[in-house]
């Protein structure tokens, strides 16, 4: 056959993919494992995680996400409605600044994602995270690219048609628990979260990562106002310490005025 | 594809031994708090040679009910797939797939109970005072225990009164603890978040095999983002999520070399509620990522040199099913 010949029929024993044989545990840079006998399989390196990252930031790491997620709720508080609905796409890229004492500003470039018309866009946004006691709101600026959809048909028929109804809203457990929403209510659960958004703006820190997690409960109420007005019971999911946050939030809405909020106030989760 | 469709766990798990009883078998490995039993299902080909492993644990934190139902699907495709895919059944042949349904079976019950309590995490176990209940299961590990988590009993992270000191815990310590040497991945699946995090959970310690671990996740997060165009973030807990007492740096610890979390979709908008007519394409773009590192850990370990390795990697594109794995993208 050759030498030749006896390369190519190991080449193409090889080939067939499985060794009949059971793996050689002498072969040791072969096996995966070979690190493994001690106890406390560690080392050390330089603790992070401390200190706040400055300068240049990794835009998967938490640090910037954390605050493209504020700037998520930014947006949505500025420009959400029934038929508007930011998500965060992506990061691109972070910095973050010390600003003497007063606190630290974060800049992004990063991408939201309208959910509703299912369009992304590239905005640049810097969030200042103020320091000291009592905590603080952080401060969010943002400019996004392109001009928004426009949902002004829409909302105004969902406006009038709640205007005028002889029955007011009101619903549970949005979504459900299997994730459905009933097609009528998809405008009131993006209402929800946009007006859950003012409360995961006002309470974001460094420490925390907001996202709604379910709408406990929301009725509209009688008023003479020109404005539709809600009740509501929310729950807010805080990835960072796992907790279910509840809120009574209190609010308004119309096309013409967007989203107002007249009372929000954390209230204990029950104990069970 | 609905939450409820393979309910109840017990009686699946029976019709899949029934179904594929060549392949298939239960073990009863531990009792919740409560004293339901908790069990796996073990896949896999007889086989005369001693058999490596790979773990799968799904509902350790009760409302990610996204995992459940993937550690049925995965289950299906593998038992579906074995007798057409040559490269499925070469791995039956050579490890073992414990797969756990359901860890958290009382936690995962309760958030079924009514809509108060959906959104529950932890165990049922009373905490010290009996007016609060609940340890975060995956905070109990004996894995650097008991830092950057709460001490107090009503927190949804309270890490428990001692190391292991929960029933659940105890049962998978005990199961993998026994059978370290021979399991090669410990996947342990979650939502929500698309990420995938590598061990320690603790700022100040890294893997040995950390680069590694990096490598094959993010080729497994390309392989996911092939399925669907969903983005996964890959990345050391620290960096993305941090945590202690976990079961994935638990496992590492023990010597388990390719241990990973999966946390699934999706990224906020219905968060743990996630919607029924998402199962199915997160269950496939989930299954490609986790056959994905089984394969390579599979691959690592039963070749003995690079010709094979090169011979795996072709029978792995040419292999037909599911996986639709780009191994040379990263």
């Amino acid at each position: 056959m050759g030498f030749r010949g006896f390369i190519v029929l190991v080449v193409l024993m090889g080939m067939r993919g499985s060794p009949t044989g059971a793996v050689s545990l002498k072969d040791e840079s072969a096996h995966p494992n070979f690190v493994t006998r001690e106890q406390k399989d560690l080392t050390v390196e330089e603790g992070r995680g401390d200190v706040m990252a400055t300068g240049e930031l990794n835009p998967s790491h938490f640090p910037a996400r954390r605050a493209a997620k504020v700037v998520q709720h930014y947006l949505n508080t500025r420009y959400g409605s029934p038929y508007r609905l930011f998500g965060l796409e992506d990061v691109h890229s972070a910095t973050a600044e010390d600003v003497a004492d007063t606190g630290r500003r974060y800049h992004l470039q990063i991408s939201a994602h309208e959910i509703i018309s299912n369009r992304t866009q590239k905005c640049s946004a810097d969030v200042f995270f103020p320091r000291g006691e009592p905590t603080q709101s952080p401060e969010v600026k943002a400019s996004c690219e392109e001009l928004l959809q426009n949902t002004t048909a829409q909302e105004e028929a969902l406006y009038q048609r709640y205007k005028e109804g002889h029955s007011l809203l009101s619903a549970q457990y949005i979504p459900d628990s299997q994730g459905h929403i009933e097609p009528d209510m998809m405008p009131f659960w993006h209402l929800s979260i946009v007006a859950s958004s003012f409360i995961m703006l006002h309470e974001s820190t460094e420490n925390t990562l907001y996202n709604m997690a379910q709408v406990a409960q929301i009725t509209q109420l009688e008023t003479e106002r020109e404005e539709l007005k809600f009740d509501s019971h929310m729950l807010l999911h805080d990835m960072v310490s796992q907790e279910i946050l509840h809120w009574k939030l209190l609010f308004t809405w119309s096309p013409a005025e967007g989203v107002k909020v007249q009372q929000m106030q954390q209230i204990p989760k029950p104990n069970h | 594809y609905d939450y409820y469709k393979y309910h109840p766990m017990d009686e699946w798990m029976a019709q899949m031994v029934m179904d594929y009883p060549d392949v298939v078998t239960i073990v009863d490995y531990g009792q919740t708090y409560e004293k339901r039993t908790i069990s796996l299902l073990k896949i896999g080909l007889e086989s005369e040679k001693r058999k490596k492993a790979i773990w799968m644990d799904c509902g350790i934190h009760a409302r990610e009910w996204i995992a459940p139902a993937f550690c049925q699907y995965f289950v299906k495709q593998i038992l579906q797939s074995y007798k057409t895919d040559t490269k499925i059944e070469t791995m039956m042949r050579n490890m073992d797939f414990y797969v756990t349904p359901v860890l958290n079976i009382d936690g995962y019950m309760y958030s079924w109970k009514d809509n108060m309590t959906r959104l529950w995490r932890k165990n049922r176990s009373p905490g010290p005072s009996g007016d609060c209940y609940g340890t975060d299961l995956n905070r109990n590990f004996d894995a650097n225990w008991g830092i950057g988590i709460s001490f107090n009993c009503s927190s949804n992270i309270y890490c428990g009164s001692q190391p292991v000191s929960e029933p659940e815990a105890q049962a998978v310590t005990y199961f993998v603890g026994s059978r370290k040497d021979d399991i090669l991945c410990f996947l342990t699946i979650h939502s929500y978040g698309q990420l995938l995090l590598v061990p320690y959970g603790h700022p100040n310690f890294t893997a040995p095999n950390y680069n590694e671990l990096m490598e094959v996740g993010l080729a497994a997060a390309t392989a996911i983002w092939n399925v669907h165009k969903k983005n996964y973030t890959v990345g050391a807990s620290p960096d993305v999520l941090p945590n202690c007492g976990s079961s994935r740096d638990w496992a590492r610890m023990q010597g388990i070399p390719y241990t990973y979390t999966f946390e699934l979709r999706d990224k906020g908008e219905f968060a743990f509620e996630l919607p029924e007519d998402q199962i199915q394409p997160t269950c496939e773009e989930a299954y490609s990522g986790a056959l994905h590192i089984i394969t390579y850990a599979h691959d690592k370990t039963f070749s003995g040199a690079a010709v094979t390795a090169a011979a795996s990697f072709w029978s792995v594109l040419l292999a037909a099913g599911v996986a639709r794995v780009n191994l040379m993208s990263s």
